[in-house]
């Protein structure tokens, strides 16, 4: 691998599929260290396919992704929160098992310090979007892959998690983030509506399911 | 790798956590089944081998949909698909914790329980040798067929199905080992055949589980 690389992320003509089916093709992009990319476009467009191909946690239909994905963080809709494990405890878990170790600068970013012996079970669900978010920092990881971070956050915890991205930014790393909210980061936009599959003849996508899905079963 | 064996262990331990489920299901099938059969101690000599096979078996398989289904539900599966950590590893790992939570009380069990179905005086040392032998093959098939039914609610009676016959060889020869050991026969061969399948189900199981897991993150 080289050294230097200039993109964390690169993806050229990618073609994502979910249950099968075709969501999005042809989509290109490229993020470099320090860059903040939004990732937009309404629900079901296909933003979270989007990220768990990059995450690897799923293949892709197409195209190509060039990434090592040992430097991918993913963050998905839930948090993967333990409830009977303390908030310490739930991070110390994660920053074990990326060989990381260090948990204190996270509990500070995200204002989890007065928590941190709470169990998680007993943490709102804005608390626990936060710790879930605190397990980025101690992941270690260079690029964050987020989907929809700042749900169930208040107004304070939008601009902890924007200050956090801006920090990890300025460290050299990288942030592709599917949301529908502004974050009041300088970021790229990219609307991932132009990319979605199309069918022989379909614009209203939603009916084109249940037609496809009612043509399979016949 | 071990921060999750302890994470595992701790999750097993704590309030909801499923530990001494196995037990105390061993525990009431070995004290209900002297009742069920009557006083005639010659009787329950002969059967007490493979009451405390089957019992330990069931045991086993009363646990085995926790293995996945916790960590799927609450998004830590796909974290740790995606954390450094080979799902190989983490699927032998779980396993491990598995075993130590249902199969490794079985066994120390099992004598204490071999009173109550009146185990010849010889058989006790076998129970406990094949018990300590077997059971790993059990968390191990175990795993697999959990990984395979992950993504399904309430997966528990496909669990069940799928994994009850890969069961039938570990039994046979587990439960045939301490009837020969009761009877004072000579006891290698069943013994080396189940300890045969369980190295051969570590060895293996752990890519097919995986394998599994990866289809259904998807």
């Amino acid at each position: 691998m080289l050294p230097e690389a200039p993109f964390l992320l690169e993806v050229r003509d990618l073609a994502v599929a979910r249950g099968g089916l075709p969501v999005l093709q042809g989509v290109n992009f490229t993020l470099a260290p320090g860059e903040v990319m939004v990732l937009r476009g309404p629900n079901g467009a296909g933003k979270t396919t989007l990220l768990r191909t990059i995450a690897g946690l799923q293949p892709a239909l197409g195209g190509e992704i060039t990434t090592d994905p040992e430097t991918i963080a993913y963050g998905a809709h839930a948090d993967g929160l333990k409830a009977t494990l303390t908030v310490q405890e739930n991070l110390r878990f994660w920053a074990g098992i990326y060989g990381t170790g260090e948990i204190e600068t996270a509990l500070d970013l995200f204002n989890l310090q007065d928590l941190r012996d709470r169990a998680a079970q007993n943490l709102s669900a804005g608390q626990k979007r936060r710790l879930g978010l605190a397990r980025l920092l101690v992941t270690g990881r260079n690029l964050w892959a987020l989907d929809e971070p700042t749900v169930s956050l208040d107004t304070a915890s939008v601009a902890l998690f924007a200050q956090a991205v801006r920090t990890h930014c300025a460290e050299g790393g990288a942030a592709l983030i599917a949301t529908h909210i502004d974050l009041g980061l300088e970021a790229r936009l990219f609307d991932i509506t132009p990319h979605r599959a199309t069918f022989a003849q379909g614009d209203a996508f939603g009916d084109e399911f249940d037609d496809d899905n009612d043509g399979a079963f016949l | 790798m071990i921060r999750l064996f302890l994470r595992d262990m701790t999750l097993a331990v704590r309030a909801g956590g499923g530990f001494g489920l196995g037990l105390a299901f061993f525990l009431i099938v070995t004290v209900l089944v002297p009742f069920g059969v009557g006083p005639q101690s010659e009787t329950l000599r002969i059967i007490a081998p493979g009451v405390l096979w089957v019992g330990a078996l069931l045991a086993c398989l009363l646990s085995l949909d926790r293995i996945f289904q916790l960590d799927f539900e609450d998004g830590s599966l796909d974290l740790l698909a995606t954390a450094p950590i080979p799902l190989e590893g983490v699927v032998l790992v779980k396993t491990a914790a598995h075993w130590v939570t249902t199969g490794l009380p079985l066994t120390l069990a099992a004598p204490v329980l071999g009173v109550l179905l009146n185990l010849a005086p010889q058989g006790y040392f076998w129970v406990v040798i094949t018990l300590a032998l077997g059971t790993p093959a059990l968390s191990m098939i175990g795993a697999f067929g959990a990984a395979l039914t992950v993504g399904l609610k309430r997966g528990g009676l496909l669990v069940s199905l799928l994994v009850l016959p890969l069961y039938m060889p570990t039994l046979i020869f587990g439960a045939e080992t301490v009837r020969r050991g009761a009877l004072g026969l000579e006891t290698a061969t069943p013994l080396m055949l189940m300890a045969g399948i369980t190295l051969g189900a570590m060895a293996l199981l752990p890519f097919a589980a995986a394998a599994a897991l990866r289809i259904n993150l998807r």
